[in-house]
């Protein structure tokens, strides 16, 4: 179930007239964003495990932070999972991810090590930027992710640029561009939106929506609030996705990627998702009441979902679900207690990788 | 008079003046409804309902665009950029839009625009929540730049800064929101309602923009600084034992020169502190006018006290702020200096 649209409207087209024209003369597949993937018991336990690890990952970073170990601003991805791990699924080597500051999740599906992404969060010189980054700001070349950027919609230009040099190339591999809700206003998205379609670049531009940016609400500050429409100016289409439902985001995804890889330009996908936690750990998060994140969690979790139905389907027990639980809490437990006994970086550290 | 902090008393300048001109209005992210991250907009919203003070989308660019708009037909919109470290989208605007718009009218337009934004670091907030980027804006003829160090001088500064017909860009330390933070992190600081310069009028009155105010006299050497390195030159003073001025420049664009060259030609040495970078930094500004005024006294050259030519970071936070250690260190070698 979609959070605010139901499934069978969320998969309306932008663009309309694009569809007709479609570069490459094979118009995309229709209904992006209405299609459920059938995940077969490999796949399911693949997702579970990895929305695992991200949740558990959140909360240990969230205890730390109580904690004091962690300090300044860190956001939580809990509530988000499906959405990255879904897209994960759908890309091929080579596509490279770039996203904002709620950037935990993306980094650890993107293969990034639980302990490199802790030790960076406690500033620490082992984590991925030697502690000089933070919580949002961090970057793998080896894992093709290309931050962690804490200024709101900065990365999309930059995601365009990433799709620009691959057309350059001519390497066949796509650039997907996270953003959210409240990033959709800035200018520099639509100016990158009118360069991707002029120059019809492989980019999926991702739009996490999960209805707040910090503490206002979209419809207090978006005039449109379909997302999934604000690429129709340019002629760029648009789905809209259930972003709780792992499923229904490998398959958008999957559609998304071939669209732009065989040379139709840039797509929308508006994932319609939700965040448990405040914006960062000290937002008490007021604007909002107990009951409608209540019900997010207990009739949509992305997690409890792939739960449900491996147990219905008999692939996995109660048991052998409580050992993932236990061997992905091994892992984080093992990130935190690295993240808290590595040592700083020496100041000098400070005076490097300001130029070369 | 009433105890305020730096954050009531933003709030109360900002009452003021809607209380008195409808023409002002209040908005920025997140400011309305929520009443602002660092809370300076609470309560008004409620008060004068939401076409005066509300939430604009998340575009510094088109807030401060459009606040120039206002601006231009009569309106004083003051405006928060939710950290100073966001600004830049707006640079454009406020550079080529706002501070230019009197010159190239020849007088017929001004923008009497206020854009508050909070600067500075110390809260662990790494390159994008800790920035002071005031030489950036100090840089640019046609703009005034104030930046206040207590609630006492910002209730008046601000008041003063909204009814000025001209742009102002009001940067708000931080650190200094709840007390007069020393750089001693490892100890709470006083509350401002505690504070002497806590104490603040509830209704008008306003500071003129372009006044330095001394903080301490002192005959060893001055100590030229603003915002939250005020009070780590307190601590620095009183650490080292050593008899220095502290100068509050509260405004840095127009500049007292007069208050700063009085006491240089006094003391004989300068010290120039601030948080933010070195080079280009406005301690550069300030240590060329003190050269050009005070050449004949200076004693020893002038010395710059500030945070390291990098971009601020996440770890080793208190190695790259000027802590009132490395401030009194400072302070031994100017005056031993001969
Ligand atoms: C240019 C800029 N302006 C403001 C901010 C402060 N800020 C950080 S996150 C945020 C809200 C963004 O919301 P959204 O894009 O919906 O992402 P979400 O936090 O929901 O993942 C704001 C206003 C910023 N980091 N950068
Ligand atoms: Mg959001």
């Amino acid at each position: 179930m979609a959070p605010r649209k139901s499934a069978a409207s969320a998969g309306r087209r932008a663009g309309a007239s694009k569809s007709a024209k479609s570069r490459s003369g094979k118009s995309a597949k229709p209904a992006i964003g209405t299609e459920i993937a059938e995940f077969d018991k490999e796949q399911e336990l693949g997702v579970y495990r990895e929305m695992l690890l991200i949740r558990r990952f959140e909360e240990k970073a969230g205890q730390l932070y109580g904690m004091g170990f962690i300090g300044g601003f860190c956001h939580l991805y809990i509530g988000q999972e499906a959405v990255i791990t879904g897209i994960q699924h759908a890309m091929r080597d080579g596509d490279q991810l770039i996203t904002g500051y709620r950037d935990h999740g993306h980094m650890l599906a993107a293969g990034m090590t639980a302990r490199g992404v802790m030790a960076e969060l406690t500033g620490r010189q082992s984590g991925y930027s030697r502690g000089k980054g933070g919580s949002m700001h961090m970057f793998s070349f080896e894992k093709n992710f290309f931050g962690g950027h804490g200024i709101v919609g900065a990365q999309v230009p930059l995601g365009t640029g990433l799709a620009f040099a691959n057309r350059y190339r001519d390497n066949g591999n796509v650039s997907i561009a996270f953003y959210g809700d409240g990033a959709s206003n800035q200018g520099q998205v639509y100016e990158s939106f009118n360069m991707a379609e002029l120059w019809e670049l492989p980019v999926v531009y991702v739009v996490e929506n999960n209805r707040y940016a910090m503490g206002t609400a979209v419809s207090r500050a978006s005039a449109q609030t379909d997302f999934s429409q604000r690429g129709v100016s340019f002629n760029i289409p648009g789905y809209q996705v259930d972003g709780m439902d792992v499923r229904a985001v490998f398959a958008a995804a999957e559609a998304a990627l071939e669209h732009a890889r065989s040379g139709n330009g840039p797509i929308i996908l508006e994932m319609l998702t939700y965040r448990y936690r405040g914006h960062s750990m000290s937002d008490p998060a007021k604007y909002r009441s107990k009951d409608e994140v209540q019900k997010m969690r207990s009739e949509h979790d992305p997690i409890e979902q792939v739960k449900v139905r491996l147990l219905e389907k008999g692939w996995a027990s109660e048991d052998e679900l409580k050992a993932i639980d236990k061997s992905v809490r091994d892992i984080v437990a093992d990130s935190a207690e690295f993240a808290q006994t590595d040592p700083e970086p020496d100041p000098s550290e400070l005076y490097t990788d300001i130029l070369a | 008079m009433v105890q305020m902090t730096m954050i009531e008393a933003i709030r109360s300048a900002m009452d003021v003046t809607m209380e008195r001109d409808e023409n002002v209005v209040v908005f920025g992210e997140d400011v309305g409804y929520f009443g602002g991250v660092f809370r300076c907009t609470a309560g008004l919203q409620k008060k004068y309902g939401a076409s005066r003070v509300f939430d604009s989308p998340i575009n510094e660019s088109g807030i401060v665009g459009a606040g120039i708009g206002m601006a231009v037909y009569g309106l004083r919109p003051c405006i928060e950029v939710q950290f100073a470290d966001y600004i830049y989208p707006a640079y454009d605007q406020i550079v080529s839009e706002a501070a230019r718009i009197r010159y190239r009218s020849a007088g017929d337009f001004t923008a009497p625009i206020t854009i508050r934004s909070p600067v500075g670091g110390g809260i662990f907030g790494g390159q994008t929540h800790s920035q002071s980027p005031e030489a950036l804006f100090t840089h640019v003829s046609g703009l005034k730049t104030v930046v206040p160090s207590t609630p006492y001088d910002a209730k008046g500064l601000l008041i003063a800064s909204i009814e000025d017909d001209d742009p102002v860009v009001f940067f708000e330390h931080k650190r200094l929101y709840n007390g007069p933070f020393d750089g001693h992190h490892e100890r709470p600081a006083q509350n401002w309602t505690t504070h002497p310069l806590g104490n603040v009028p509830e209704g008008h009155y306003t500071l003129p923009i372009g006044k330095a105010a001394i903080r301490r006299e002192g005959s060893a050497a001055t100590i030229v600084t603003y915002g939250t390195m005020c009070f780590v030159a307190e601590a620095a003073v009183q650490e080292t034992g050593i008899d220095a001025e502290i100068i509050d420049l509260r405004t840095l664009l127009p500049l007292d020169i007069e208050t700063i060259a009085q006491s240089v030609t006094k003391t004989g040495r300068c010290m120039v502190l601030h948080e933010a970078t070195l080079t280009s930094g406005f301690g550069a500004e300030i240590a060329a006018q003190v050269q050009e005024n005070c050449f004949y006294s200076l004693e020893a050259p002038i010395l710059r006290v500030t945070g390291w030519d990098t971009p601020y970071p996440h770890a080793q936070e208190w190695d790259y702020f000027p802590g009132p250690a490395r401030v009194g260190r400072e302070l031994k070698e100017l005056t031993e200096a001969m």
